[in-house]
């Protein structure tokens, strides 16, 4: 599938890829409900070096739809240099250089013509803190639909509900849509921001840490969802708590020094870990 | 333990004796220019262009002055607004933070900040001359914007560059370009936009070395932007150095006018800023 040339799919919409998906004979595609065709994100040979600082070496990756992923490796190994590489808002650092390629839906992010307002909208991003922007609740969540055209107000109603409930926000706020994002707990903050990303219909969430400015409730209130967003969504997480990758991952890829070490399924890893140095870090011998 | 707590005593005296001092002079200030200008502010004063010998003690008013002053000052804010808010913007969204364009155009706008506003008079002036322009309410309000935009600039970039990178890359990873960007941006620096233009009026109002050759001085409204306008800073300048004593006293009220204008634009501002600070994000 991956086999046409990523020129040919530059424009294809989510839609007309998964039109791709299907054979030339018409044969209807054998896939689970919620996951379209070419929406695994492909990472081959990628480097990214900023400066003089080679961050990311010779990246190689294949990250599922519908599942959890976790990065993890000890801090300062370019966990969160790869997740911004993924959505490309490593692209506005100085002196960043990126080599490789990065295939979502069949297209090269780093192509020569893709817009990368386009990439971003493919991908929610959940930061280390939460970033509300400063708006009413509500408009935080239409912020993003505005941006892409959707003006109906009856539509934004609809999509700031639905957005708050999958984000289990909704009961909490309902009652205070327009009051300021920043009147809200940081765990709501979090939510809010998450209810943001999903806003926007995007196929994947990324998390960097997410979870690490939050209180250990509110924490687990975002670890239920990232389980529950499954289902819809490809999560990619980044975490150097090693017991939420435990509870959570599907896979789990080991970053050390900017390359990986290990990736697979995470009862393989965290199971029997092929390298030793996989054992060493799992084992606390560093962190 | 005992020297700590007398140092501790003895900075804290300082620092209230600082604060007294500045409150002081503030006060002082107002009662000198109220004692004195307060009998003359009379509704006929503020109602009334000036009358025949007004200079001399007769009747009449400063409203031309007040007008012209209104008039220079809106106009300037808003085009130092249109012109300062772009070059905020381009130096701190689309420029990176090591770029030396930005580097260069802080440090120019420092410079220009500290030029006295005579200068930009004279720099005005010359240029008229070369296009052959008298003074003029134009004049005026161009080289009172050229006078502000470096505060504008100065003081909303102090607040744009505190804004965190993740604010904006939270706008980019909902797909928005960096001009939509900006708009993010613009909400979150809205209080210390409300500042900075409360600064620039402040400033635009009361100068009286930038409007000497440029805006020049007349006794009517100006209806056109090609007549030369008066200006409260220059109409106490005028009146106070007038030799007869009823003149004078007219100065002061001029003076305590244009504190009182102010003073009002500085509280209705702070109001507002309270509003606009609502959804900002720490
Ligand atoms: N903008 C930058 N300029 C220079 N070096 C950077 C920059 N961002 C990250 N780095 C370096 O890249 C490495 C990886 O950083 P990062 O991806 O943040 O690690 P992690 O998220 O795993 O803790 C670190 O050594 C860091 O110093
Ligand atoms: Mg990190």
């Amino acid at each position: 599938m991956f086999a046409t040339p990523s020129i040919l799919r530059m424009f294809a919409h989510p839609a007309g890829s998964a039109a791709a998906g299907t054979t030339s004979t018409g044969k209807p595609p054998v896939l689970k409900v919620g996951k379209k065709p070419g929406s695994e994100i492909k990472v081959s040979n990628l480097n990214v070096s900023i400066g003089n600082n080679h961050i990311l070496k010779n990246i190689d990756l294949e990250i599922p739809n519908n599942k959890i992923t976790c990065i993890i490796g000890p801090s300062g190994c370019g966990k969160s240099t790869l997740l911004k590489t993924i959505n490309r808002l490593i692209d506005d650092s100085e002196k960043v250089k990126v080599n490789g390629e990065i295939i979502i839906d069949g297209e090269n992010i780093y192509g020569k013509r893709v817009e990368v307002t386009h990439i971003r909208r493919k991908m929610g991003l959940l930061s280390q803190r939460p970033i509300p922007l400063p708006m009413s609740i509500f408009d935080n969540i239409t912020f993003g639909c505005k941006l892409h055209g959707v003006r109906n107000k009856k539509q934004l109603k609809q999509i700031v509900e639905e957005n708050l409930r999958a984000a289990g926000l909704w009961d909490e706020v309902k009652d205070r849509l327009h009051a300021p994002a920043s009147s809200l707990s940081i765990g709501q903050q979090q939510r809010l921001c998450l209810a943001r990303g999903l806003a926007i219909k995007p196929q994947f969430i990324l998390g960097d840490e997410s979870t690490s400015a939050l209180d250990p409730i509110s924490s687990r209130h975002i670890e239920n969802l990232f389980v529950k967003l499954k289902e819809k969504y490809g999560v990619v997480l980044v975490t150097h708590t090693l017991r939420q990758a435990l509870r959570i991952a599907d896979y789990v890829v080991f970053i050390y020094l900017g390359e990986v070490v290990e990736s697979g399924p995470a009862k393989e890893l965290f199971n029997a870990p092929k390298h030793e140095l996989t054992k060493q870090y799992l084992s606390g011998v560093f962190s | 333990m005992k020297l700590k707590f007398v140092e501790e005593r003895i900075f804290n005296l300082l620092m209230v004796l600082a604060t007294l001092v500045v409150f002081g002079f503030f006060a002082s200030i107002i009662w000198t220019i109220a004692r004195t200008g307060f009998p003359s502010l009379t509704w006929e004063m503020v109602s009334q262009l000036p009358g025949g010998g007004f200079y001399l003690g007769k009747d009449g008013g400063i409203l031309n002055a007040i007008a012209g002053s209104l008039m220079i000052v809106f106009a300037s804010t808003l085009l130092g607004l249109a012109i300062s808010i772009p070059i905020v913007f381009y130096i701190n969204v689309y420029l990176k933070k090591a770029s030396r364009l930005a580097y260069f155009a802080r440090l120019s706008f420092d410079v220009l900040f500290g030029i006295p506003s005579i200068v930009y008079g004279a720099f005005a002036f010359t240029i008229m001359i070369f296009f052959g322009l008298k003074t003029s309410l134009l004049g005026g309000i161009i080289v009172i914007t050229l006078l502000i935009i470096p505060i504008f600039v100065r003081s909303m970039d102090e607040v744009a560059k505190s804004v965190s990178k993740d604010l904006l890359d939270a706008a980019y990873s909902l797909g928005a370009t960096k001009l939509e960007s900006c708009g993010v941006v613009l909400r979150q620096i809205a209080p210390g936009i409300a500042t900075a233009t409360l600064l620039s009026v402040g400033r635009a109002i009361g100068d009286a070395a930038g409007v000497l050759f440029t805006a020049g001085f007349t006794d009517n409204i100006p209806t056109a932007l090609n007549e030369p306008a008066a200006t409260l800073p220059l109409s106490v300048f005028f009146q106070l150095s007038s030799p007869i004593p009823e003149v004078r006293e007219r100065a002061y009220a001029a003076a305590l006018l244009l504190t009182i204008i102010v003073l009002v634009l500085s509280v209705t501002g702070r109001l507002v800023t309270g509003r606009f600070s609502k959804n900002r994000i720490k």
